[in-house]
């Protein structure tokens, strides 16, 4: 018990000086640049104690859930050796973390308003909401896709600079062709659609893989899984938006 | 208190209902295709049950104190009455916003440190690479790179240029870096784009990037308003690029400098 406590207690430190920087960036340029008091001084306390047990619970549970799940499932998958139902499981994986996104959903709705004002689909209620909901399958499928291709990619042993260098070079060429509109959302996508849960689980997936495959090395070969997951949305929302 | 009680159980609820689907992919591959027990299956779900409180606390917490602050404070330094800018000025002068760029910066860096993908990612690099990449060095990094991005893009926003241009840029110096950095690193550096850019910075950088593109004059914050996130990831993974390459010489240099005095 004591040594759980303290445990507990050297997290909430660390979570302490996670958060510092934070409240220093704020108070300094409220206090000094702009020169206003703050506002709601008591929500500021309660609510940096609230980031601080948050960050703390946490990365508790991260060490002893997520990664081990995350893990234990990539050396399930390598011992059975069903490579269809290993992607099968990575595409469901991408998609089911994304499509319920809260970020994204916030970014699909913007969007869907932009798209609207600049008259590319009918400015109506019904026409956004399809819009918005088309967006998000869109980028759904894409990181769906992206962890698929990914943990191909961690198997066959395939460089992940190649990959990730032609992608750049789709985005690229895709960009000039696609609505002016589309373009920052596009390049926004990618960076929405890696969520705290995901995160760990995806890189402890890889990590776990590319340790329990011969000749594959965790530190190589086992991240880059999120790196699909960022880019190949980009990717899908320029088509996305070149198509409709 | 027991209004705040009910207010955090909605919270802890909507938390649970954003998680339910990848509960349910897990458990039903667990079950229907491993079909295997899982390990320490009470450790797991306690220690699931500690995530889940944990975003909650934490998204409730950042919804408290730092978002309503950070999106004020986003619209106080952009007002055209701060910057000392006349009011019919019609074309944006670059000079005038130093402390957009300055808090841009100063609030990228500071949010990526305590971004949790990022910490996560760390954690898990120092333990892969047997601690030859520190999680602080990472994070460090990162958050350099990421406070360059904002403010770059910040710069960009007042100033009007094509985000295509600053995005193809970046694409060829992390194509030129990654050809030039040690293979090792590269998955690591290009996941770092993606998890900087999480729960804590999205909110507070997009608050700055509409506030810009609402105050500066000729700017449309439907068109110019986004571009920010894509910034920062392409920041972050050239940072980490960058700090790998920087470790690799000062190696090569302690060795050559050692080898130096025996010959």
């Amino acid at each position: 018990m004591f040594l759980r406590n303290n445990r507990f207690v050297r997290q909430i430190f660390s979570s302490f000086l996670d958060l510092a920087p934070i409240l220093v960036v704020i108070l300094v340029f409220q206090i000094a640049v702009i020169q206003q008091p703050i506002p709601d001084v008591l929500d500021l306390i309660f609510g940096s104690v609230f980031v601080i047990l948050g960050l703390t619970f946490f990365m508790l549970g991260l060490e002893q859930s997520l990664f081990p799940i995350g893990e234990s499932m990539a050396y399930a998958f390598a011992k059975k050796g069903s490579l269809f139902w290993l992607l099968i499981f990575s595409f469901c994986l991408g998609f089911g973390t994304t499509v319920a996104e809260p970020a994204l959903i916030a970014v699909a709705s913007e969007a869907a308003n932009i798209a609207g004002k600049g008259n590319i689909i009918e400015n109506s209620a019904e026409a956004k909401d399809s819009y918005a909901l088309a967006l998000r399958l869109t980028v759904a499928v894409s990181v769906g896709f992206a962890i698929l291709l990914g943990v191909l990619r961690i198997i066959r042993g395939w460089p992940l600079h190649y990959l990730i260098i032609s992608g750049y070079c789709i985005v690229i060429i895709m960009t000039p062709f696609a609505p002016a509109q589309i373009i920052g959302v596009a390049y926004d996508s990618g960076g929405v659609a890696t969520s705290t849960i995901t995160v760990p689980l995806v890189t402890a997936l890889g990590v776990g893989l590319a340790s329990s495959i011969k000749g594959r090395n965790p530190m190589t070969d086992g991240f880059g899984l999120i790196s699909f997951a960022s880019l190949s949305p980009i990717i899908f929302v320029l088509a996305f938006g070149i198509v409709s | 208190m027991i209004d705040w009680l009910i207010h955090f159980s909605e919270d802890l609820l909507k938390t649970c209902r954003d998680v339910a689907p990848i509960t349910a992919i897990i458990i039903g591959f667990q079950v229907l295709v491993i079909r295997k027990p899982i390990l320490h299956p009470m450790k797991t779900l306690l220690g699931f049950v500690n995530v889940l409180i944990g975003i909650t606390f934490f998204m409730d917490g950042l919804k408290m104190a730092l978002f309503p602050l950070g999106e004020l404070m986003a619209t106080q330094l952009t007002a055209p009455e701060f910057l000392g800018i006349p009011p019919n000025t019609t074309v944006a002068d670059w000079r005038n916003y130093f402390w957009v760029y300055l808090f841009a910066g100063s609030i990228g860096f500071a949010t990526t440190l305590a971004e949790p993908s990022l910490l996560a990612v760390a954690v898990k690099a120092e333990e892969i690479s047997g601690g030859a990449i520190r999680a602080w060095g990472l994070r460090i990094a990162v958050s350099l790179g990421v406070s360059f991005g904002i403010a770059l893009g910040a710069f960009r926003i007042v100033n009007g240029t094509e985000l295509y241009f600053f995005i193809i840029g970046a694409y060829v110096i992390v194509i030129i870096q990654t050809i030039l950095t040690p293979k090792l690193i590269v998955g690591l550096a290009y996941d770092s784009g993606g998890v900087t850019t999480s729960t804590v910075t999205v909110p507070l950088v997009t608050a700055l990037g509409i506030g810009l593109a609402t105050t500066v004059p000729g700017r449309n914050p439907l068109l110019d308003g986004f571009g920010l996130i894509a910034f920062a990831s392409l920041f972050a993974v050239i940072a980490v690029l960058t700090y790998a390459q920087l470790a690799e010489w000062r190696n090569k240099k302690r060795h050559s400098s050692n080898k130096s005095p025996s010959n």
